[in-house]
């Protein structure tokens, strides 16, 4: 028996949006005749999307914030990823910091918050620091134990070779450990959206975050879950861009695993 | 030319001391195929180790074409017994090869020209876009051979190449190996724990004893250069040159052999 082309693709696609979709019509159902200050009808709430974030907002809000994101989120791959290649790569420095990692890592960075307003001003780069600083956890502390765990056979394979300096940290030391570090990346990720919004709650015009809080004070609810929607969609789409990156750059490693799993 | 005076090492860790190698002291002259044959745990990795630089000695030394090793030295070249790990699993076939020849900064086209040789040296023309962990396990260790080979090395160590693949495999592998050191004219120094293999392939067989490792004995393999699967592995000379090794080991095990009933 042949099975159409694209057939088993329609499948997952329908398996993927299957829950979501029932989702919506029990929503858009369930809440069609609410008469509820908070709990509005979804039509008005996709109606209140349109109108909020389809039109100037998406540059003057939308776009601000997830610049920061983006910015925020890239120093943290820079930071975490060339402070846990050289943590993991020296015993001392490894001896030195650990326990100091260990704290500042502990601290959940929204109680930072005050404190980075004092030393980084108010404007976006605050903000920006809120993002790196918890951001930059997960990659680092993933980054030192790749590093570690580099196979021994591997790196005496380069040694023998004489595959050293640049060529080894890029060939053998940032590939082996980048399983590891895309675990981190992707944690990463996570906090940084949800940080992205935190950090425009206070001292600042602009952004999702502020956005939603000032619909919310403001009584205008269906704005506000028009807000909430953006930011998981937004969450959505980020987590597919992720898994795109993560197939183009650990492509091997999916394929190792697969095939060890097959002997 | 490669040398090895008075190797002594002692594992020391853990509260733990193991005297892996006693004392060792052996010559491999240009271009030569020397076997070095002992039983499993008698010191011949360390043994390897400690020629390629990858591991300090706890007295002696060891010279290769006439510098003393303190670090893995140039011109020298490894395939160990772990092949499948000493590959780069998120390397292509080709790229794994062509590695080491780019960080010794050798321009693109020359690395082309000699992996793609290599590989054709090695019967993997068609494998070098595949991923090592796409291959079966002697399409990896040929890989791990064709990566020494386009190295261009004066020296090369194999460590017990063929424990992990099939008769078949390993026969032709065998083979390879041959055409490969006479192509060359590399030195060669191949150990393994298999006197067939150890008489098949060399032009002398370095026999170990058990731990603390000496030489006991070092064997000129008197066959003729061409050699066969088939032919060489009856002749009456192989047969006696194996049959007087295997009686070697065995007394390396039983230092006094005692009347046993079988
Ligand atoms: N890194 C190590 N630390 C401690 N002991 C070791 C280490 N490597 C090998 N040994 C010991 O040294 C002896 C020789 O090992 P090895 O050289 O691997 O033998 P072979 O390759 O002939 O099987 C064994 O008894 C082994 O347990
Ligand atoms: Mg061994």
């Amino acid at each position: 028996m042949t099975k159409l082309p694209g057939w088993q693709g329609l499948q997952r696609v329908a398996l993927v949006l299957g829950l979501p979709a029932v989702l919506v019509v029990v929503w858009w159902f369930a809440s069609a005749d609410s008469d509820h200050l908070v709990f509005r009808p979804l039509s008005e709430i996709l109606v209140a999307f349109r109108e909020t974030w389809l039109g100037p907002r998406l540059v003057e809000d939308v776009l601000p914030s997830l610049s920061r994101l983006a910015r925020g989120y890239a120093a943290s791959v820079v930071l975490g990823v060339g402070l846990g290649v050289l943590v993991g790569w020296s015993r001392t420095l490894r001896a030195l910091l650990e326990p100091v990692l260990e704290l500042l890592r502990a601290i959940p960075p929204p109680a930072l918050i005050p404190l980075i307003g004092l030393f980084a001003g108010l404007g976006d780069s605050r903000r920006i620091v809120i993002i790196i600083a918890g951001c930059v956890w997960p990659i680092l502390l993933n980054t030192v134990e790749g590093v570690r765990a580099v196979d021994e056979v591997l790196a005496d394979t380069c040694r023998s070779y004489r595959v050293r300096g640049l060529t080894r940290l890029r060939q053998l030391v940032l590939r082996s450990a980048s399983p590891q570090i895309m675990t981190g990346a992707r944690q990463a990720l996570a906090i940084g959206i949800i940080l992205m919004v935190i950090s425009e709650l206070r001292g600042t015009v602009h952004g999702i975050g502020f956005s939603v809080e000032q619909f919310q004070t403001s009584f205008r609810y269906p704005e506000m879950w028009s807000g909430v929607l953006l930011l998981g969609l937004l969450g959505v789409a980020l987590a597919l861009l992720f898994r795109l990156a993560d197939s183009w750059i650990l492509g091997w490693y999916h394929g190792l695993r697969a095939s060890n799993r097959e002997r | 030319m490669l040398e090895v005076r008075g190797l002594h090492k002692v594992y020391d860790s853990h509260g733990r001391r193991v005297e892996a190698i006693g004392e060792l002291t052996f010559t491999v002259d240009d271009g030569r195929f020397a076997c070095v044959v002992g039983p499993s745990g008698c010191g011949k990795t360390t043994l390897l180790r400690c020629i390629a630089g990858l591991l300090p000695p706890t007295g002696g030394e060891v010279w290769v074409q006439g510098s003393q090793v303190t670090g893995p030295p140039s011109g020298l070249a490894v395939v160990f017994q772990e092949y499948g790990r000493s590959l780069f699993p998120w390397l292509r076939v080709r790229d794994n090869v062509e590695l080491p020849l780019r960080a010794a900064g050798l321009p693109r086209a020359r690395r082309r020209e000699l992996a793609t040789e290599a590989l054709a040296a090695v019967g993997l023309s068609d494998a070098h876009r595949a991923y090592p962990w796409q291959l079966s396990g002697g399409m990896q260790q040929r890989v791990a051979i064709a990566r020494a080979v386009a190295y261009q090395p004066q020296v090369l160590l194999m460590d017990e190449p063929f424990a992990a693949v099939d008769a078949q495999t390993r026969a032709d592998l065998e083979d390879l190996i041959r055409s490969v050191w006479r192509r060359l004219g590399v030195t060669l120094l191949f150990v393994t724990h298999d006197i067939d293999e150890a008489v098949y392939l060399g032009e002398r067989v370095i026999v170990l004893s058990a731990a603390p490792t000496r030489i006991r004995e070092d064997l000129a393999i008197d066959l003729p250069v061409e050699r066969d699967q088939l032919a060489t592995r009856s002749d009456p000379r192989f047969t006696d040159l194996r049959a007087h090794i295997y009686a070697q080991i065995q007394k390396t095990r039983h230092p006094a052999p005692q009347e046993e009933l079988s």
